[in-house]
């Protein structure tokens, strides 16, 4: 606290400035009467009652969330497969070679995802729609959900599932009844990192899916290349909201997690003594 | 070794193989192919139905004149070059304005960070595309930035700015400007106060003993954190699509012209081809300097 100086509050200021004033900006004049983004004409909800009525914006919608949260699943049962193999896993054949395709993705590209998958897609003759783009969502997110479970998997005391093959658990018995749950935040922030993944996702989207789906970054990119408009705002406004109330619900939650287990804690203290 | 192990590993381990090296695979071999007017718009396509002859005939088709062609049309060199510079500067700038913000949420006090983490991670969750969507607004020419400008008597013309490399400059920092304070942070949390303290004690100005003890000990959280928004910087589609406008060159943006606009699969591919090389060093790098760092904290 002794260096908390001008300096840094400066910098902290200045900082989170530049990161929400452009966020903050495009959600009031989402409230913009006007059809011109920058000129402000009062106060209006129209924007919205435009959004929701077009109907391709809301298609584009149904097959994002669709997408979403069919290859958030798969991914993170894959994923989470994937990080007890790399952590729990011992030796394998081809070891390296796994644990090289749990990383590459994450520095790969988006358009050489994309397009080596397209090509993929093309040259087995699978026709292009939703369980393309759902195929290459899963690809990609599951990496992400195995780094953040192996993360957790790597700290937790693993003596804990030894005690309960011990005392007679059978390997998939110890997992689900000890380590799932030890592991559960991991799993469902996984959950949740590739959801948001495929919910944002314009790049690999737009290589997979092809002339018969459109998702709704697909459907952002095309109307925002051609201007800004107030119907985007709009849009944008709600999908800040929905990611704000979800991080901010998850860290009270978390912090709760935390403070019941202290209090787990406390009280397995006092029963000892 | 027993079944249910067997499983466990296989079934990840296949849906990689399939879904992302064979993709790569593919990428490469129609690198070496030629652009035809059919569908799939290259040749050769492998037929087998012709038995040995078909695949000796299919690999006698094979060839590097795509990549040939690469190098003899400057405009692939220039896209490749102009892609390393934007990512370079931009990487840079992303440091200069992240480990103030970084060494700040360090210093301030145990209670208030939890949240100003939240701060930061926040932006990381909100869409991309909507993050940079927003630059629009600001950064053209009737824009909220020119307009407070202009009333401001700073200028008396809108400045251009959209569509030009600073434009993608901005939208670069702005959206990886999270993958940068993180890593920083981490390192200037973990960091001991004492030392600081020690060298003032011995007569340190505030200033040097930054130089002398704390840049160097966050070394590690600079170095990750400048690969994390250098790689993907590097292949950037969106940021130079929507920001850059038809002046600012990226290969991203020429690999996604080529195959949507050209319909030229197999220059695409060796486009892509190419570019995977480039990365491959400082990908290296990175997992080098994140061992170290792991045995460092072993």
């Amino acid at each position: 606290m002794r260096r908390f100086s001008w300096f840094n509050a400066t910098a902290l200021t200045a900082g989170f400035a530049f990161l929400y004033i452009p966020m903050i900006i495009l959600v009031i004049y989402s409230f913009n009467e006007s059809r011109l983004v920058t000129v402000w004409a009062g106060f209006s909800t129209h924007w919205y009652g435009e959004l929701f009525r077009d109907q391709a914006f809301l298609d584009a919608a149904w097959v994002t969330l669709r997408v979403a949260f069919v290859s958030s699943t798969i991914a993170t049962i894959l994923g989470t497969m994937a990080a007890y193999v790399l952590v729990r896993g011992g030796k394998f054949m081809g070891r390296t070679l796994f644990s090289g395709m749990i990383y590459a993705p994450l520095v790969m590209p988006e358009v050489i995802t994309g397009l080596s998958l397209l090509l993929l897609f093309i040259s087995i003759g699978l026709d292009r729609g939703i369980f393309t783009i759902i195929l290459a969502h899963t690809t990609f997110s599951m990496c992400y959900v195995s780094v953040v479970v192996s993360s957790r998997l790597v700290s937790f005391d693993r003596s804990v599932e030894e005690a309960a093959l011990d005392l007679g658990c059978t390997p998939f018995d110890a997992f689900k009844s000890v380590t799932l749950p030890l592991i559960a935040p991991a799993v469902i922030a996984g959950w949740l990192l590739a959801f948001t993944l495929s919910l944002d996702d314009l790049v690999i989207a737009s290589f997979t899916a092809g002339p018969s789906a459109t998702t709704l970054p697909i459907k952002i990119f095309s109307s925002v290349r051609l201007g800004v408009s107030p119907e985007i705002n709009a849009l944008s406004t709600i999908l800040i909201l929905i990611v704000t109330i979800g991080v901010i619900s998850a860290s009270l939650v978390s912090k709760r997690r935390i403070v019941q287990q202290q209090r787990d804690e406390q009280m397995a203290e006092q029963a000892q003594q | 070794m027993n079944l249910a192990r067997r499983t466990l590993i296989g079934i990840p381990y296949l849906w990689l193989l399939l879904l992302f090296l064979v993709p790569f695979g593919i990428i490469f071999k129609i690198s070496l192919s030629d652009y035809a007017v059919s569908i799939p718009p290259y040749t050769p396509t492998l037929d087998l139905s012709e038995g040995w002859q078909g695949i000796r005939g299919f690999f006698a088709a094979l060839d590097w004149e795509n990549y040939v062609f690469l190098t003899e049309d400057d405009l692939y060199w220039r896209a490749y070059l102009s892609s390393l510079k934007i990512a370079v500067i931009s990487t840079f700038l992303t440091l200069l304005v992240g480990y103030p913000i970084a060494y700040g949420m360090a210093k301030a006090a145990p209670e208030w960070r939890p949240m100003l983490m939240m701060l930061v991670i926040l932006p990381f969750w909100t869409s991309f595309l909507i993050r940079v969507y927003a630059w629009i607004g600001i950064l053209s020419n009737e824009g909220y930035l020119n307009q407070l400008l202009l009333w401001t008597g700073i200028i008396s013309d809108p400045l251009q700015i959209m569509n030009t490399p600073t434009a993608v400059y901005i939208g670069i920092v702005y959206t990886y400007l999270p993958f940068m304070i993180l890593p920083i942070y981490a390192t200037l949390e973990r960091m001991d106060d004492s030392l600081l303290e020690a060298a003032e004690d011995l007569g340190c100005s505030r200033l040097s003993a930054f130089w002398i003890i704390t840049l160097p000990l966050s070394r590690s959280g600079i170095i990750a954190g400048s690969f994390l928004v250098f790689i993907p910087a590097l292949g950037e589609f969106v940021i130079p699509s929507l920001l850059g406008g038809s002046s600012t060159l990226m290969i991203g943006k020429v690999l996604w012209e080529e195959f949507f606009s050209n319909r030229d699969w197999p220059v695409a591919s060796a486009v892509a081809i190419i570019l995977l090389l480039i990365l491959v060093i400082p990908i290296i790098l990175f997992q080098k300097n994140q061992e170290k760092n792991q045995e460092a904290d072993a």
